[in-house]
């Protein structure tokens, strides 16, 4: 798994790349907690190039997102594909998150 | 039913990856689709880290998968411990529509197994806990 990170204004946008499972998903979830530390609290992440989540994944999205509420924070999700979709549609996150198809509809509606 | 290949590794987090790698290759033998293979990878995970987790309670112990196809060429994985006995089936199932704060993750990953494949079944035999799943070879996912 990889993560590139850029800067849309106030909005951090991140891209994550390959498979997020029980070994990688903490390493996303600790550079969450790092940017929201910063002061970061509007997140955009483009998951196009995502190939695999797990339930680790999806309780470290969880655990941000917690960590937001008290900030007026907010995450929304882009480019969800295949089983990435599915996971999300299954887990109920498409009801919890905002999910857009591209990255540019997601910052405009953020 | 055919038994085409087995592998057993330490229950640790730090094998995951070995024992993806060896789903992987037998659902890619058996013709699934990219899609279908992340979605089997996905049900041993959720199996397999909660074997990691609690079945030997901090103590060492294996894990051992069993890759079968039956006359009908389902694939049927057995993935199986000696640890504590433990019906993953028994696991409630998550509200997964409540909000954010509300949500509890407990159960999630059970959850995503029983709906991901076609059938999970769970049985205690001696000091062994077997837990199979079965994904059928449909044409949609092939």
């Amino acid at each position: 798994m990889d993560i590139q990170s850029r800067k849309e204004n106030n909005i951090l946008v991140l891209t994550v790349t390959g498979r997020m499972d029980a070994v990688t998903a903490p390493v996303f979830e600790k550079c969450l907690a790092e940017f929201i530390a910063q002061g970061e609290h509007l997140f955009v992440i483009n998951f196009r190039d995502l190939e695999y989540i797990s339930s680790a994944g999806l309780r470290s999205i969880l655990a941000a997102a917690k960590l937001l509420r008290n900030k007026n924070g907010e995450i929304i999700f882009a480019g969800l594909t295949g089983a990435v979709e599915d996971v999300f549609k299954i887990s109920g996150f498409h009801s919890i998150f905002k999910v857009f198809e591209t990255e540019e509809k997601a910052l405009k509606k953020i | 039913m055919q038994v085409l290949t087995t592998i057993t590794l330490p229950a640790r987090l730090s094998y995951l990856h070995a024992f993806i790698d060896f789903v992987t290759s037998c659902s890619r033998n058996q013709g699934f689709n990219q899609k279908k293979i992340h979605e089997i990878e996905l049900a041993a995970e959720e199996a397999l880290v909660n074997i990691f987790n609690y079945a030997y309670e901090g103590k060492n112990g294996d894990v051992k998968i069993i890759c079968k196809i039956d006359n009908d060429e389902n694939l049927i994985l057995e993935i199986i411990d000696t640890g504590i006995p433990f019906d993953v089936l028994s696991v409630k199932d998550p509200d997964i529509a409540s909000d954010i704060s509300e949500r509890c993750t407990g159960g999630l990953g059970v959850f995503l197994m029983k709906s991901l494949m076609d059938a999970v079944d769970y049985k205690r035999e001696g000091n062994r806990n077997i837990l199979t799943l079965i994904v059928k070879k449909s044409t949609n996912d092939i």
